[in-house]
């Protein structure tokens, strides 16, 4: 069972190594991490998917939040989130197979963001599904090289994890 | 205060300790300390200098068992640091508040493998509550503040605060803060209504409960509250090792000590158990036995400050977020309402008497000097004394032979197991109780693991008396090593090593030896007496072996007896 969590910290040096020595020394299963600034400077959000069973979850929020650079832990239920990652594949091209690339690309709202004369750098949003989908499409081309990053995700509507005053 | 005072970052940490009110800590200086040793110099603060880092750690622990207080040592960069470690996490095991301080490269050149640097903010990442490395002087009364803060209040642990050589002769406008302001650190107090209330159901319909506590009913100073629970509800109560003297050993309801080496009596008392009233401990595995087998038909309510601990090993029915002291008192009154002054457990209580009488601790009386008739001599001769322990066979006779009944009188590494922890230890308990006779019980092993603070003891004359059961043996090792591996006894022996007399004399300490039981009070009387630091070197019975025990991964019931009554 994978679950995500938006987690609040305090945007300080040091806090990543801090929550990434916790999972490793507790035997926890990270399968991605992103982190960013929030509006508030002073705050950081993770966004890290984990998975393990509701005992391994229940484990992981509370020694997330015994970590006193940790303001608050949510568990975000996906089917009221909205969820996001962004990919870069470098797809080797040539004279013949180039408009192939550019229609899958269409299809998927993905984006050329670089030509050259051997390759075209294919950059796309999405969930996992969806950047997994172009992926295989991109494959049967010659994937040079992918950059993902880890899941963020977010509530819909007007919930949200913020500080509580 | 309220008025801002411009000094160096050395005399803000002194400063700040004032307002701390920290009177002892314990410390070794090196080349980047020299501006807070210069500090310390003329300081209203006891320095006590140790003689290797590991003991300034150790007695800033023993002294903050001892008194409830925030212990604190201070050591260099790089080794100096490292050698706190062992300290640091004994502290972080057991729970115990505990501020140490390192000095630090400077900060030009933290990262670039700078002579004596260390970097311990990442070594003890996974064995403090928290810590820090201070970047700026300005935020160090801050810092300091936070540390005391964090290290003393909910679940209480070491904190760590590095200190670069530059922040310390960097000046600041010194002011210490009133108040800390840490949006992620809000330890829950009291315990959820609703929970009581449902937990008061439970245990007033109870027939056969028992009440099960450890070290946190001692932080939480929640004794009066259990005292008044088990007698409310007339349940035994069992004490783990850290929980020891959290109620007292000669009260009728006590049941002595679960687990490995406790009593039959509360393993089985445990075992048919149909509440299980869990109170500041963690079901480790030493006390749980098999898992899976534990308190097999219990409902199991656990009480604890600190939410992770809840369900992590043994799953639980109800549980309760809270401080004991103030959960207990909640949990008494309704349960008091319920009861009305009667009680469902008359039939259980005679039970449990009965297997007291039937299955007692039980040591073979022969003309030999026996370790646990020593503890039993220690026990009537001074019983209001303060026993400190080091790991292994010692330890647990200790724990076995000794009537405790007030709380942080019994002081032991129990979830590090950590040798050569009491010696130093009992330094730092004397400090915070000039007053008590203080025993470092010890094995010959774990003494030299760090005896070289006699030179301690006798510099700064703090007269603790070292109990030395000497039986040639690592005895715990061996004991499993003749049970387990067929009396193989593989690089266990250690007989002849040293001699302790000559030892302790050396140091200028005072060395006695003991070989028969008839020797033995009239030795403990000379060392107290003489208000002398003192090494007893107690030639012990070799092979004698701590009993009952219960094998590892075997259920708790399932115990063996290693002392078989004739
Ligand atoms: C630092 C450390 N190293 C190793 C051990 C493993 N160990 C546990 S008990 C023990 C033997 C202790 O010997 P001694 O101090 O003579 O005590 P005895 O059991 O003989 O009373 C050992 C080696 C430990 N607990 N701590
Ligand atoms: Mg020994």
């Amino acid at each position: 069972m994978k679950h995500t969590l938006a987690v609040l910290v305090e945007n300080k040096p040091g806090v990543l190594a801090r929550v990434s020595g916790l999972f490793s020394r507790r035997g926890f299963n990270i399968e991605s991490l992103a982190v960013g600034v929030t509006d508030n400077p002073d705050i950081s959000r993770m966004t890290i998917v984990v998975s393990g069973d509701d005992r391994v979850l229940d484990q992981v929020t509370k020694q997330l939040n015994k970590l006193i650079d940790v303001i608050k832990v949510s568990d975000l239920d996906p089917t009221d989130a909205i969820e996001r990652e962004l990919a870069l594949f470098k797809v080797k091209v040539d004279k013949g197979n180039r408009s192939e690339v550019i229609q899958i690309v269409e299809v998927f709202r993905a984006q050329i963001v670089d030509v050259g004369v051997k390759t075209m750098i294919v950059g796309v949003t999405g969930t996992g599904d969806k950047i997994d989908a172009i992926e295989k499409l991109l494959r049967n081309f010659g994937i040079v090289e992918v950059v993902r990053t880890g899941k963020i995700s977010i509530n819909r509507g007007v919930k949200t994890v913020k500080l509580e005053k | 205060m309220g008025k801002k005072t411009r000094m160096t970052g050395a005399k803000a940490l002194i400063e700040s300790l004032y307002a701390e009110k920290v009177d002892v800590i314990f410390g070794y200086p090196g080349g980047v300390l020299l501006p807070i040793y210069d500090e310390l110099f003329d300081a209203d603060i006891n320095h006590i200098l140790v003689r290797h880092e590991q003991a300034a750690a150790h007695a800033a622990d023993g002294y903050a068992r001892a008194t409830g207080k925030v212990g604190v040592c201070l050591a260099t960069s790089g080794p100096g640091a490292t050698n706190l470690v062992t300290g640091i996490a004994t502290a972080y095991m057991d729970s115990v508040p505990m501020v140490a301080i390192t000095g630090q490269v400077p900060s030009s050149m933290i990262g670039n493998d700078a002579f004596q640097e260390a970097n311990i903010t990442g070594i003890t990442l996974p064995i403090t509550k928290h810590n820090y490395l201070v970047t700026d002087v300005n935020d160090l009364p801050r810092i300091i503040k936070e540390a005391f803060h964090i290290a003393s209040t909910g679940r209480p642990g070491p904190v760590l605060i590095d200190i670069p050589k530059d922040i310390t002769t960097d000046e600041l406008d010194f002011e210490y803060p009133e108040s800390v302001e840490l949006r992620g650190y809000k330890p829950t107090k009291t315990g959820h209504k609703k929970q009581i209330k449902r937990a008061a159901d439970i245990i007033s319909n109870a027939k056969q409960p028992v009440i099960y506590v450890g070290g946190g009913i001692i932080a939480a100073e929640a004794t009066k509250e259990l005292l008044e629970l088990a007698q409310t509800i007339s349940a035994p109560v069992t004490t783990t090792l850290m929980g020891k003297g959290a109620f007292p050993d000669d009260n009728p309801l006590c049941i002595g000590m679960p687990g490995m080496h406790g009593t039959k009596y509360a393993n089985y008392a445990i075992q048919e158990s149909d509440v299980l009233i869990a109170v500041g401990v963690r079901f480790d595995d030493r006390v749980t036995g098999k898992v899976e087998s534990f308190a097999p038909n219990a409902q199991i309510i656990h009480v604890d400050i600190d939410p992770a601990e809840i369900s992590k090993n043994v799953r639980v029915d109800i549980p309760i977020v809270g401080n004991a002291k103030s959960v207990l008192s909640m949990l008494v009154e309704y349960i008091k309402e319920k009861l009305n002054g009667k009680t469902n457990t008359a039939a259980w209580v005679k039970k449990v008497e009965n297997w007291k009488k039937q299955y007692p601790l039980y040591y073979h009386k022969d003309d030999k000097l026996k370790p646990q008739y020593i503890m039993e001599q220690i026990n009537e001769l001074y019983p209001d004394s303060i026993i400190v322990t080091e790991v292994g066979q010692n330890q647990m006779w200790a724990a076995q032979y000794f009537k405790y009944k007030e709380p942080r009188t019994f002081i032991s590494s129990g979830g590090l197991g950590t040798m050569g922890y009491g010696f130093p230890a009992s330094m730092g308990v004397k400090m915070g109780h000039p007053d008590k006779v203080v025993f470092d019980i010890s094995g010959d092993g774990s003494f030299q693991m760090n005896s070289q603070e006699l030179a301690t003891v006798v510099q700064n004359d703090i007269p603790v008396i070292v109990v030395i059961f000497n039986n040639g043996f690592l005895g715990m090792v061996r004991q499993w090593q003749e049970l387990f591996f067929e009396q193989r006894y593989s690089f266990t022996c250690i007989d002849d090593s040293v001699d302790f007399v000559k030892l302790a004399e050396a140091y200028g300490a005072m060395g006695l030896r003991v070989t028969k039981s008839e020797e033995v009070g009239p030795a403990l009387k000379k060392a107290v007496e003489s208000g002398r630091p003192t090494v007893i070197d107690f030639v012990v019975e070799r092979e004698e072996n701590v009993s009952p025990m219960v094998p590892a991964g075997a259920a708790i019931n399932e115990m063996l007896d290693l002392e078989v009554q004739s």
